[in-house]
């Protein structure tokens, strides 16, 4: 896209009551819309000059149809004039700081120099202390003047009506406004007292037909035939003498129906309604908030060319691959462009009747032809360089996936397209981390680029293998996980060793077509296996989670056994600020094939047995809680005898509990102890928690021996019912049950009592988590605002839009958090696609 | 200067990269507050203090600070406490019982001679500091003051009186509630307070100044000035994340830290700080008080130039932004 006209800027100014009439394509005149037989009346509210709405009609001023007319606005002629609302304060301000015998500025000449000298003066600040009893330049005295939100002034218990405040406002001189921060060439004072009222198109406000064929009016139309007819109520009775009261009451009137239909939602007015009762939605609201005008349709827009379906697993198709459904591919397209090496493929794409073929071709002169039966053979004829055909995707296509909340930019990746059978959409369980997603009814979207240009930025920055590094922390942010952690640890363990076939099989899978001589006396240690995967130039050590040692010597892993420390992170770092990005991609595609093949093979799965303590632990387990037991009534004793040591600036019941809480989390521990020690690395679940690949020992123990302490507010529970949390405990119980704490296992299943307590603090945690969503949802929205203008210029410092620097060397070093891993002595990481050599 | 391998790409949106950074985490810190024994309860921690930081509050909700005390003091931990002890701010109510008699109109302050002694607190010196709010006539004891505002005094300035006098600072340094000692790593003893007072600490003769630390941004601003506020930010910040084991490139909160203090002065993230400052038009609007912006720019003419991320959004054009800020011309 060749861009050759841009908008630098945007003014904002006031319209002039003749700036009004001069954009006004009518005068509006009757208060109504439609004629009987629903037609629009002339001089109505939806007047065909304004624009039309109805297919078949024809604007009066541009003679364009619905689509084509873009709307024109039109004016109602107020009999009185009346004050914008929006603008009282401005107006109250202007009355505040001028004469109204002179219309001057109330500060002197000399005052006016001096602040027009200064760069950054507080000119409201300054007019409201400076501001003289007497006029410095017609020595008149000052009354006050007052302001009744949102519309109504005063002078000196007076009230001004619009028409005064207009005539005042209008002989303010020129320059003194510009000394109070006015520019009068683009917004004149007077100009906020509304004399013409400007119209929007009817496109703005489009009426909407019912099933039973009523129309419906917006609500802003209601709005407008509501001015209308008190306007003309008003001019009626001005006409006929009627008496001051009754004009006045009726200007009221019009103030009123002026000002809800700009803001419906002004402080101390009541807000204008529906039929229905419910509030009107104006102006003010149309453009407000989350679901406005800016919010919802200008700073968010609808995008065509994109999916949404339901996300599930396939660990087979590569991390930066994307499985389409056949139907999202045949509804998407892709434009190409006809070139002279293209042509042939284009031509079989608009020839072809069936999955890859065009939809649209666009002629050199734009004109856009869809592929039919019957212009098929038409458009194969035409069909030349210069010519843009739209194919539907196939594979190999680019496009972008998303999954919201978009909370950071790895939430949207570019992907290639496979199109696979199914209906869903399929992602390598390796990308989840980065967009959060499971696939428990997750849905994402995708959406297909359209240019050439975006379709090389999203490849170059977007591609998923170049987000492995998260550019929060530097670390791999795309990691195998769970089971792929559990695989590579079983394939590296010292026992693990295969015979050919099964090798040959593990190595297959992970693209891998040349067996290596056998290490074992005829057999293959996984070790070995995994060696295969690792560049021959890695060498590293490192300390598992285990405590072992974990050796890798020139691409050969000799001693320890993979975990997800090191899985996850150590290795594929090492590999991607060695050999670059795409380098790390293969060794995750690769390694993780092979480790889900060993997991699947050896078999990992938990049942109720994983979870069943042996009869001499459980007896142990009753021991421990028994002493907690005993030592926690010891306490309490100590307490009620006022013998319990007091904790500095402790209560002494503060006391009681902190010493409770950590008896309670003792015991715990304890629990855990035997629990560790009775399954024994054996045991899947402590396995799993061992080498990082799911649960924690915490998870094994609440299952296995007790779920120990609830907490609500992070103290023992406490509500419920007076000096006792439930009807089961005596008043003032300060034991262990009674206070929460469960000795059950979830395997046991909970006691009622404990069941209640555990709820307790289950729900605070439910409660904490949907406040906490929404807070830091809102943090981050402010954060981006303020940051995001944000950007690093060539010299490396950070400034923001206006040009103001905000660091000189971005970080104080420049260095891209995302690179901050690579040794700053190395040299570039090789990004070139260089496929590795076979072993 | 980094090496090429490292540098940051020219165009990277780091402003949005550090937001993201440091948003996207806020999903996953906790709520709990942290409990300093003696000193200050339900500290905030996690999401409320990073959300506290970045309001750039007033004041945080439990100031506290770490008072550092010279070496050849710092090993006994008898003289920290008696040092810890001399920092606390005693007041008035916590020396006297004061009543106000509204039927007389008069105040009568009852000093504690027993508690005043062992503070060593002279009455001449309470009388002193209570005269320099309102005059004091003795009253039928030694140890009872009596003030008699004027007749005229309204009953709702007597209570307002009292209450000063309630609060009043008598001994130690203002604002600091509570001490208690904490035991170094290398044995030695520093002091932990609860309320914040910087300069007054800093000035105290056994303390190492430049170790002190606060949790109060604001007052590290105006006693030590931004380029400090802007460091301990950075801290802050890193801080928090940290304790909740979230890791976050230093990097991201150095640079939310300069845009919070480029201006001199420490600026919130929000409507009332840098985004309220913005210098479009169309991107204020888009953020917050959307009416409220349109109606000012068109009184006094603004002109949005477009030069930020929301405004070229808005009129759908590219965004002065990464690939987006490079501009070519090609002779075709």
């Amino acid at each position: 896209m060749i861009v050759q006209k841009m908008i630098d800027r945007v003014k904002f100014t006031l319209f002039s009551p003749e700036m009004v009439r001069k954009l006004s394509s009518a005068k509006i005149t009757v208060p109504d819309t439609y004629n009987d037989d629903s037609y629009p009346i002339d001089g109505g509210l939806v007047d065909p000059r304004m624009g039309v709405i109805d297919p078949g009609l024809k604007c009066k001023t541009c003679g364009g149809k619905l689509r084509s007319c873009p709307g024109h606005f039109a004016h109602i002629e107020l009999v009185r004039p009346v004050v914008h609302p929006e603008f009282g304060k401005v107006i109250y301000f202007i009355l505040k700081s001028t004469c109204h015998a002179c219309k001057r500025v109330l500060i002197s000449e000399k005052q006016i120099t001096e602040l027009a000298a200064m760069i950054d003066a507080d000119i409201e600040g300054e007019i409201k202390h400076k501001r003289a009893n007497k006029c410095p330049h017609c020595g008149e005295k000052v009354p006050e003047v007052k302001y009744l939100k949102p519309t109504t002034f005063s002078l000196d218990k007076a009230q001004l009506l619009p028409t005064d405040v207009r005539d005042w406002l209008a002989a303010i001189p020129n320059s003194d406004l510009k000394v109070i921060g006015f520019d009068p060439q683009y917004a004149r004072p007077e100009w906020l007292v509304i004399s013409a009222l400007l119209v929007p198109p009817v496109s703005v406000r489009p009426s909407i037909t019912l099933d039973t064929g009523d129309r419906s009016e917006d609500d802003l139309t209601h709005k407008l035939v509501d001015i209308m007819r008190i306007n003309q109520r008003l001019d009626a009775n001005i006409n006929a003498g009627a008496p001051q009261l009754i004009i006045e009451d009726l200007w009221e009137l019009v103030q009123y129906h002026v000002t809800t239909y700009f803001n419906n939602e002004t402080a101390n007015i009541p807000p204008a309604r529906h039929r229905s009762g419910r509030p009107l939605k104006t102006l003010s609201q149309r453009l407000k908030g989350k679901e406005g005008r800016f919010r919802y349709n200008l700073s968010g827009k609808r995008v065509n060319f994109s999916a949404r379906t339901v996300v599930s697993p396939d660990p087979m198709i590569s991390i930066d691959e994307v499985g389409v459904p056949p139907e999202v591919a045949a509804d998407l397209t892709v434009p190409i462009k006809v070139n002279s090496w293209n042509l042939e493929k284009c031509k079989q794409y608009v020839s072809s009747t069936e999955y890859p073929k065009a939809e649209y071709t666009i002629r050199p002169d734009g004109k856009r032809i869809r592929v039919t039966d019957q212009a098929r053979q038409e458009i194969l004829d035409s069909l030349g360089v210069g010519f843009t055909i739209e194919r539907q995707l196939i594979d190999g296509d680019i496009v972008l996936f998303n999954r919201q909340p978009s909370l950071h930019r790895i939430s949207i990746m570019c992907h290639t397209v496979k199109v696979l059978p199914g209906r869903t959409l399929r992602i390598n369980p390796v990308v989840c981390p980065p967009y959060n997603a499971d696939f428990d009814g997750d849905e994402m979207n995708m959406h297909v680029i359209q240019s050439e240009e975006a379709r090389v930025e999203a490849e170059y920055l977007m591609k998923v293998h170049n987000q492995i590094i998260s550019p929060r922390h530097g670390h791999p942010i795309i990691k195998p996980q769970e089971d792929y952690v559990s695989g590579a640890f079983f394939l590296t363990n010292d026992e693990t060793e295969y015979d050919r076939a099964h090798a040959c099989q593990l190595l297959a899978i992970a693209g891998i077509y040349q067996l290596p001589a056998p290490d074992r006396g005829g057999k293959w240690s996984g070790k070995l296996l995994f060696s295969l995967l690792l560049p021959k130039d890695l060498s590293m050590t490192m300390k598992s989670r285990l405590g072992e040692q974990i050796i890798i010597k020139d691409g050969v892993l000799l001693s320890g056994s993979i975990e997800s420390k090191s899985y996850e992170n150590e290795i594929l770092e090492k590999i991607i600020h060695m050999h670059g990005n795409d380098a790390g991609r293969r060794f995750i595609d690769a390694s993780t094939k092979m480790a889900l093949e060993v997991v699947t093979q050896t078999g990992l799965s938990v049942s109720l047995a994983n979870y069943s303590l042996s009869p001499e632990a459980t007896k142990k387990i009753e021991e421990i809680q028994d002493l907690m037991r005993r030592e926690i009534d010891a306490a309490v004793i100590q307490y009620k005898n006022k013998t319990l040591e007091r904790l500095p600036g402790r209560t002494l019941r503060e006391s009681l509990e902190e010493k409770i809480m950590g008896i309670t989390s003792k015991t715990r521990d304890d629990g855990g102890k035997v629990v560790e020690k009775n399954f024994g690395l054996r045991n899947t679940s402590i396995i799993m928690a061992k080498i990082g690949a799911r649960g924690s020992l915490l998870n094994a123990i609440q299952m296995a021996a007790m779920v120990g302490q609830q907490a609500v507010r992070s103290k023992r529970v406490t509500r419920g019912y007076r000096k006792r949390t439930l009807p089961h405990f005596r008043p003032s119980d300060l034991g262990a049950a009674a206070r929460g704490f469960v000795a059950s296992s979830f395997r046991s299943g909970l006691l009622p009592t404990e069941y209640f307590h555990h709820a307790m603090g289950g729900r605070e945690s439910l409660v904490n988590t949907a406040i906490r969503t929404a807070r830091s949802g809102y943090m981050q929205r402010r954060l981006i605002n303020a940051l995001q203008d944000m950007v690093v210029m060539k010299d490396l410092s950070v400034r923001d839009s206006r040009g103001v620097v905000v660091q000189f060397l971005f970080g104080g070093d420049a260095v891209d958090p995302m690179k901050a891993g690579i040794k700053s002595t190395a040299a570039a990481p090789d990004t070139e696609r260089k496929e590795e050599t076979d072993v | 200067m980094a090496s090429k391998a490292r540098s940051v790409d020219p165009g990277e949106a780091v402003g949005i990269i550090a937001a993201q950074s440091i948003g996207e985490p806020g999903t996953q810190m906790t709520m709990r507050t942290f409990h300093y024994a003696g000193v200050a309860e339900q500290v905030p921690t996690g999401l409320p203090r990073l959300i506290e930081l970045v309001d750039a509050r007033k004041e945080p909700k439990k100031p506290l600070m770490d008072v550092y005390i010279k070496e050849e003091l710092s090993k006994s931990e008898p003289k920290v406490r008696e040092i810890a002890h001399g920092l606390e701010s005693t007041l008035l109510s916590s020396l006297a019982t004061i009543e106000e008699d509204f039927a007389q109109k008069l105040i009568r302050i009852a000093i504690d001679e027993k508690t005043i002694s062992e503070e060593q607190i002279s009455l001449d010196d309470i009388k002193k500091k209570i005269q320099k709010l309102a005059s004091v006539s003795e009253g039928e004891e030694k140890n009872v003051f009596v003030i008699k505002p004027t007749k005229t005094t309204s009953l709702r300035n007597i209570r307002r009186l009292t209450n000063k006098l309630r609060s009043l600072h008598i001994k130690g340094i203002e604002r600091i509630s509570r001490t208690m000692i904490i035991r170094n790593a290398d044995g030695t003893y520093r002091i932990r307070t609860g309320g914040s007072n910087l300069a007054a600490i800093m000035k105290h003769p056994s303390v190492i100044s430049e170790k002190t630390y606060t949790n109060d941004i604001q007052e590290i601003e105006r006693v030590l000035g931004v380029e400090a506020a802007r460091q301990s930010l950075t801290n802050e910040l890193k801080q928090v994340l940290d304790m909740q084991n979230l890791n976050v490139d230093i990097r991201h909160c150095m640079l939310l830290a300069d845009a919070m203090t480029m201006d001199g002065k420490i600026k919130s993230i929000g409507r009332h700080g840098l985004s309220g400052e913005k210098a479009g038009v169309l991107a204020r609007a888009a953020f917050e008080e959307t009416i409220k912006h349109l109606i000012n720019a068109a009184v006094h003419a603004e002109e949005d130039r477009l030069i930020g991320v929301t405004e070229n959004i808005i009129i759908g054009q590219t965004v002065p932004v990464g690939t987006g800020l490079v501009k070519l011309k090609m002779k075709m």
